[in-house]
């Protein structure tokens, strides 16, 4: 049997067409885009083109950062934009279902003497845009929230946050940053309709390369540099442009957005097909995140169709990953079997889940490349696994 | 080219009477194989003491550190070999300790000589004495302290020629390895049973392994942590075969058939069966385990009594009466404990009961065993083994 992969949530399947760009600018156009050589020009002519296939994507008040990838952009943008602002406050706003690349960096800027608030969520994960609003303050330097979570798919309310935040500072002449991680976002909502501060998004996530991503920033913005050196990226992250990885990402970005909403659509339909089979097959079975699917950035409250995190109650998500690993299905879980408590997912603490109900959560993920046929073998086979599970259990 | 002369010493072969060719002879083949990877190297035995002597460009360290992993090695020294004449002996060691006290800036040393070679005109304590003035002369920065030198250099004086020396660095000591016939240990990816292996190895067992696991109740990556461990082993003992069973069928049979509480005895009591089977199949004398009295509840007095009594062989347990502090130092120094401490698990806790009994029955035990087909799952067990070899 073939494999069956529904873990694009960690990382995604590169699109054929990428591995080929890829491997052809590395055997061939290797050139250093500083080099003053033809070679380096059709370099510097490739990385023109990919950033021109990115910025056509995202809102047009911005520029392009190439980064190492999704975790880097968060820290630039926390790192940089605290930076910049030392002066004007020290108070850092975010939620405590952000990704670690966030949650950690805050961390350590709490160290360093920021002090750092976030914010809870409902039982479906989503914060709340007025108690965003409510806990801004004079002394607030950024504000960092998720565009869409990677454990449950909840999309946050970033359009009426970032919306807030200007008006805020307009009110109280403040210059608040609103910084939001895409990375679960990006190549699967339209992300351009929206002029945010700070984006951080990931290629390998929409079928592009590791190791390559990028930070949007709002042109005005002007951070100070995050790597220094010769100067590449306007100075703002030198280092030798990753040059098959940056081609690679721009068409990534330009395929993943071909026909988004029909893709996306089927990607939803496909994850309502799965949710109600494993719902109606199975008893004991719930929806960690929002029920409606959502497809823009004004859906927030609903969740993105590539994600469907469900707990099957009594039994453990990883055994059942094992179990599926062995006909070659991949999914993720909600914590890693351990007889400690510590591998639980923060984000479905946060939302109120106990431990049990934590142990039993797994998340299936989905792409453009899954089919109808795939959902009805994973139906078929997570009803076995969970049963045969629950079995056990029963005796005990 | 060039070849730098380390002694290496051995601990109790040196004490053996009538066996002492056959140990002697192991024990050479055991440094012979842990130094075939460096090119042209070479060991024999000179009276007592093993010369190997490989070439300068391979750093000291390499060779100490394959050396001393050889079990049956008590120390190794890397020495300067000088002919027997006392004035030459005096102008290598003053060569050898300037490049001590160029590396170092040591300030007071002192000369031990032995003379091994009575026909050497220089007795003892003059040889000491005599070199120790040459090395003053030529090495001015250098005073004389017999009490608490920072350097103690040793001239050994023999028949096949004159050797200086300063470090001893020791090994495990122990017998060489495949003196003392073949065992084979219960491999989990605990703290416990490397050691156990280790310690047993140490005494001139070879060793083979079985792992039990319950996958998908387990992950790849448990098995994976313990045969990285079982690689660690290797290092000392050479390739290692590991047999490795899949005991979920017998798990599920005993939650649905047997009472909870006696689940993990009624577990080990299986293990115990299915390795002995794998020992008497592969020709190991004796099963070796890493239980510590009082550990757990598995491995209380009563319940050791429970898990014996389903197998005739002898069941070796080196770590029976130490302290988990001791055991766990133990690991540490072998190398094996930043393995052991990662969090992957090689049992479900689905299969561990919430309160295991400690002071089991043995005719309890039996009749609630009664349940089960015990020979046919044991021996579906043992048809599924799955064989890796794990090199060095």
């Amino acid at each position: 049997m073939n494999m069956i992969y529904l873990d694009n949530s960690a990382t995604t399947r590169q699109y054929d067409e990428v591995t080929d760009l890829v491997y052809k600018m590395a055997k061939e156009n290797y050139g250093n885009p500083s080099s003053l050589h033809a070679l380096g020009f059709d370099a510097g002519n490739i990385l023109f083109d990919a950033r021109a296939a990115i910025e056509d994507l995202m809102h047009p008040g911005g520029e392009i950062i190439f980064t190492s990838g999704g975790t880097e952009s968060d820290n630039m943008a926390l790192v940089s934009s605290v930076r910049k602002m030392k002066r004007r406050g020290k108070r850092i706003l975010t939620t405590r279902v952000e990704h670690p690349a966030v949650l950690e960096t805050c961390r350590r800027l709490a160290d360093d003497g920021y002090s750092v608030d976030y914010l809870s969520v409902d039982s479906t994960g989503y914060v709340d845009p007025d108690a965003v609003s409510d806990a801004l303050t004079d002394d607030t330097i950024i504000v960092s929230i998720m565009t869409v979570n990677n454990e449950t798919g909840t999309i946050q309310p970033v359009l009426p946050v970032s919306r807030a935040v200007r008006e805020y500072n307009r009110m109280h002449g403040t210059k608040i940053i609103f910084h939001t991680d895409a990375v679960q976002a990006f190549g699967k909502l339209p992300m351009d309709d929206a002029s945010f501060d700070l984006v951080s998004v990931s290629g390998h996530k929409f079928h592009g390369p590791k190791g390559i991503g990028f930070l949007y920033m709002n042109k005005d913005l002007k951070l100070p540099a995050f790597i220094t050196g010769g100067g590449q990226e306007n100075g703002y992250r030198s280092s030798t442009e990753n040059t098959p990885g940056i081609a690679g990402l721009g068409l990534a970005a330009r395929i993943s957005y071909e026909n988004l909403f029909t893709k996306m659509s089927r990607m939803g339909e496909l994850n309502e097909y799965l949710r109600k089979g494993l719902i109606t097959e199975l008893p004991d079975v719930y929806l960690n995140g929002p029920e409606e699917l959502g497809y823009n950035l004004h859906d927030h409250g609903k969740r993105c169709p590539g994600v469907l995190n469900l707990t099957f109650k009594g039994t453990r998500g990883e055994v059942l990953l094992h179990t599926l690993e062995q006909d070659r299905i991949y999914v993720s879980t909600g914590s890693a079997c351990s007889s400690h408590k510590t591998g639980d997912s923060h984000v479905l603490q946060a939302m109120g889940l106990d431990h049990k109900a934590i142990e039993g959560a797994i998340r299936f993920s989905l792409s453009e490349f899954n089919t109808k046929e795939e959902m009805d073998i994973v139906i078929d086979k997570t009803k076995a696994a969970v049963t045969r599970f629950r079995k056990l259990g029963s005796f005990r | 080219m060039e070849k730098k002369l380390y002694i290496v010493r051995c601990g109790e072969v040196a004490l053996k009477g009538m066996n002492k060719p056959y140990f002697e002879r192991v024990l050479l083949e055991r440094v012979r194989k842990a130094i075939e990877c460096f090119d042209d190297a070479e060991a024999k035995w000179v009276e007592g003491l093993m010369f190997v002597r490989v070439p300068v460009s391979v750093p000291e360290d390499d060779v100490i550190a394959k050396c001393v992993r050889v079990f049956g090695v008590a120390s190794v020294s890397p020495a300067v070999e000088a002919p027997k004449d006392i004035d030459e002996i005096g102008r290598l060691a003053a060569e050898f300790m300037q490049k001590i006290i160029d590396e170092e800036g040591v300030q007071t040393f002192k000369v031990k000589g032995k003379r091994a070679d009575k026909s050497f005109a220089v007795q003892s304590p003059e040889i000491g004495r005599m070199v120790g003035a040459i090395i003053l002369k030529r090495c001015k920065v250098l005073s004389v302290n017999v009490h608490e030198p920072d350097v103690l250099l040793t001239v050994d004086v023999r028949r096949e020629g004159a050797y200086i020396f300063r470090d001893k660095i020791k090994g495990f000591g122990g017998l060489p390895l495949g003196t003392n016939g073949k065992g084979l240990i219960l491999m989990s990816g605990g703290i416990d049973s490397p050691v156990a292996a280790f310690m047993m190895a140490k005494r001139g067992m070879s060793i083979e392994a079985v792992h039990f696991h319950s996958y998908p109740y387990t992950s790849q990556r448990a098995q994976k942590k313990v045969e990285d461990l079982v690689h660690v082993l290797a290092g000392y003992m050479g390739t290692v075969r590991m047999h490795v069973i899949n005991l979920l069928p017998i798990q599920e049979q005993i939650v649905m058939n047997c009472p909870e509480d006696e689940t993990t005895l009624l577990v080990r009591r299986f293990m115990m069966r299915i390795a002995e089977q794998i020992a008497l199949k592969n020709g190991d004398m004796m099963l070796i385990t890493g239980e510590d009295l009082g550990q757990v509840a598995s491995q209380t007095a009563e319940a050791l009594v429970v898990t014996d009594s389903v197998v005739t062989m002898p069941v070796m347990r080196p770590l029976i009466a130490m302290d988990k502090v001791d055991i766990m130092d133990k690991a540490r120094e072998i190398g094996t404990y930043d393995i052991s401490i990662q969090p992957y698990e090689d049992c479900c806790t689905v299969f561990l009961p919430k309160h295991p009994v400690t002071k089991p029955k043995l005719a309890r035990i039996e009749k609630s065993e009664s349940a089960l087909d015990v020979k046919a799952l044991v021996d579906a067990a043992v048809a599924s083994e799955e064989i890796i070899d794990i090199r060095p």
